[in-house]
């Protein structure tokens, strides 16, 4: 796109305390446009508070959070809803609204947003649920009737109807089988290629992290490091270490090295959902 | 830069020309000029085109529902036969048109959508063979429950002492303030309707029999039962609700706990011993609330007050009424533990049940009250 080359997220000096806790003590990020950032660290490194602060949800005690170019801070409700329309939110286990079907559930924020007649509602929430992977009998069906996998596609296909310009996902293949896993993530970088999206993904799955993510952010001692997975990987840090040279670690990265040897092509990406 | 979109002729092949950022909000609107291009082919009549050419040179922003409407604008002209071509398309285009192409193989399907006729027949269906079916496993989990519980008499530490008297706490204790204010209340407005009538045949005296009478034998313990449904039998649903959903009844199964042993036996017991004492409470409470009305507002004195309640009153009369006090309590904790167990899936589950199982227990309450009193006049007491 024509767009000047600002940036999506910018945080800056963020310190957030609960009580006598820090949790994070002048974190800085700064996240492009069109690029695919992991957040990741130990637990209860405040991974999930960033991510609620980041969407307005939480108020940090200090810093600044800037999104899409607008400062959290200085927003009032208003201009904070209409700045949330502008970004996608991916939940852990979706968070689908268990009363609605599943198209429904897709339309919410469209009828929220916006007045479409009711043809083209059903048409849009079929072109999402296409662009997801999932069968279109999926449409009518409640989220408890889904299996993991298939309520996850479902809930990034919620988060995609307004079509945001940032997408955030929390522990996107958490639950999800190596297969379906591997799904979900050809599936989350072919469609941030598509529509160019930026993603920032929270995420534990070290395989995820190699073959989607451009950047790593890592929060160690309250602060952010951020790079390349080969940067990374040999920087000098305990934290660091133990998690890329770990057996698990270690699998993900031979994996990693081996895919990055041959060449790179656009192979046809298998996005349909397991049939449960 | 807002939307638009023009169509010109040339000999039989029409130039689509779209421009401007065709995105969700804008879609509503290019729809409803598309429609036209699609509306002048008509049943029968000659093709009015041939061949149409889509010409992106101009388009702006794209997203997926603009992108969407141009490949279903495609698909809809192919459908007449019309050769559709897309030209200039911007390379910054190409990779979410052709991400669409591929997702829009499958048409959508439509839910389907009944006659009305249909729908009210289906529904009474449904909902008399959904009835039928409630019924019998509520009465197969009365079964399970009486089983139970005679193991449990045999064994007594199986009906889990400990656990009955933390439930007694919950359901009994703790419901004391509620039931005892609002029977007190009951009873002022008891004294005060029940008087005013009877002052006009100078019998106002008779409004302690009225008062004795109606709270010992029916009031007390029904206002008492309708009150621990609401408060605690969908109390039990809730939590067994929320249980069932974590999986943890599932988890308890696989340790050899049976559930009825361990969650609703205890419960159950409990409310059978609560709402006994509960129900005698509001009994005196509802007295005492009309007490001070006929004391005060009528200017009854208070000996006279309490002969006649004692000639109005027998043991009899306070037997009859508290003896539905057990069953009431085995009903809402009957209820209340099965929609708990029924709860399966989600949150919006717990809800339903919880619901349910208070209507369902105040009804029952009700309905058996009612049999009571038929069974009652009939033996004559």
């Amino acid at each position: 796109m024509a767009k000047k080359k600002d940036r999506a997220i910018e945080i800056r000096g963020l310190v957030t305390a609960f009580g006598p806790h820090t949790i994070h003590d002048g974190l800085d990020l700064s996240v492009e446009r069109g690029e695919v950032l992991a957040i990741v660290g130990g637990s209860g490194t405040g991974k999930s508070v960033l991510l609620r602060q980041m969407l307005g949800l939480l108020r940090p005690k200090a810093g600044e959070i800037e999104l899409l170019g607008r400062s959290l801070a200085g927003l009032d409700k208003r201009a904070l809803a209409d700045l949330r329309t502008r970004l996608g939110v991916l939940f852990q286990d979706g968070a689908l609204f268990s009363s609605l079907t599943v198209t429904q559930n897709i339309q919410a924020p469209l009828k929220e947003r916006l007045k479409l007649p009711g043809h083209l509602l059903d048409e849009l929430a079929g072109l999402k649920l296409a662009l997801v992977g999932l069968p279109a009998d999926a449409g009518p069906k409640y989220p408890s009737e889904l299996s993991g996998g298939m309520r996850k596609r479902a809930g990034l296909a919620r988060a995609l109807a307004l079509d945001p310009e940032l997408l955030f996902l929390d522990e996107p293949t958490a639950g999800l089988d190596p297969i379906g896993a591997a799904d979900f993530d050809q599936l989350i970088r072919s469609l941030q290629r598509s529509l160019d999206l930026t993603v920032v993904m929270i995420t534990h799955d070290l395989d995820s992290l190699m073959t989607s993510a451009d950047r790593i952010a890592a929060i160690i001692d309250k602060k952010m490091v951020t790079g390349t997975v080969d940067r990374l990987r040999r920087a000098d840090h305990p934290w660091l270490r133990s998690y890329f040279a770990g057996p698990r670690g270690r699998a993900a990265l031979q994996a990693h090295d081996t895919i990055a040897l041959e060449p790179i092509n656009a192979s046809p990406i298998t996005d349909r959902a397991e049939t449960a | 830069m807002s939307a638009w979109l023009k169509v010109t002729r040339q000999d039989d092949v029409r130039l689509i020309f779209a421009g401007g950022d065709w995105r969700l909000s804008a879609v509503a609107d290019l729809e409803r000029q598309l429609k036209g291009l699609t509306g002048e082919f008509v049943e029968g009549a000659a093709r009015p085109f041939r061949a149409a050419r889509l010409v992106l040179e101009n388009l702006g922003a794209l997203d997926t529902a603009g992108g969407w409407l141009l490949l279903r604008t495609k698909q809809q002209l192919e459908r007449h036969d019309v050769r559709v071509e897309m030209i200039e398309v911007q390379p910054r285009h190409a990779a979410l048109l052709a991400r669409l192409e591929q997702a829009h193989a499958e048409p959508p399907v439509p839910a389907p959508k009944p006659h009305p006729i249909h729908r009210v027949v289906e529904h009474l269906g449904s909902v008399t063979v959904h009835a039928l079916s409630e019924t019998y496993q509520l009465l197969a989990f009365l079964g399970a429950l009486v089983i139970t519980f005679v193991i449990g008499l045999v064994r007594w530490r199986r009906l889990r002492p400990v656990s009955i008297v933390h439930h007694v706490e919950q359901v009994g204790l703790n419901a004391v303030p509620i039931v005892a204010l609002l029977s007190f209340l009951i009873g002022v407005v008891l004294a005060y309707q029940g008087s005013t009538q009877l002052v006009r045949f100078g019998a106002e005296i008779f409004t302690i029999d009225l008062l004795g009478v109606s709270v010992v034998r029916e009031l007390g313990v029904l206002l008492t039962a309708i009150i621990v449904a609401g408060r605690s039998g969908s109390a039990f649903t809730a939590q067994i609700g929320t249980m069932q959903v974590n999986e943890e009844v599932d988890a308890m199964r696989i340790m050899g706990l049976d559930p009825l042993e361990v969650l609703v036996m205890p419960r159950l017991l409990a409310l059978m011993i609560a709402l006994p004492l509960l129900s005698f409470i509001a009994i005196a409470m509802a007295i005492a609330g009309g007490s001070l009305v006929i004391i005060f507002a009528l200017d009854i004195p208070t000996v006279l007050f309490l002969r006649q309640l004692r000639s109005a009153l027998d043991i009899q009369i306070l037997v009859t009424g508290l003896v539905k006090a057990p069953v009431f309590a085995f009903l809402i904790a009957m209820v209340g533990c099965y929609e708990g167990l029924r709860v399966a899936g989600s949150a919006d589950s717990v809800g339903r049940q919880t619901t349910k199982a208070v209507v369902v227990s105040i009804f029952l309450v009700i309905v058996v009250d009612a049999v009571f009193s038929v069974v009652f006049a009939a033996i004559g007491v």
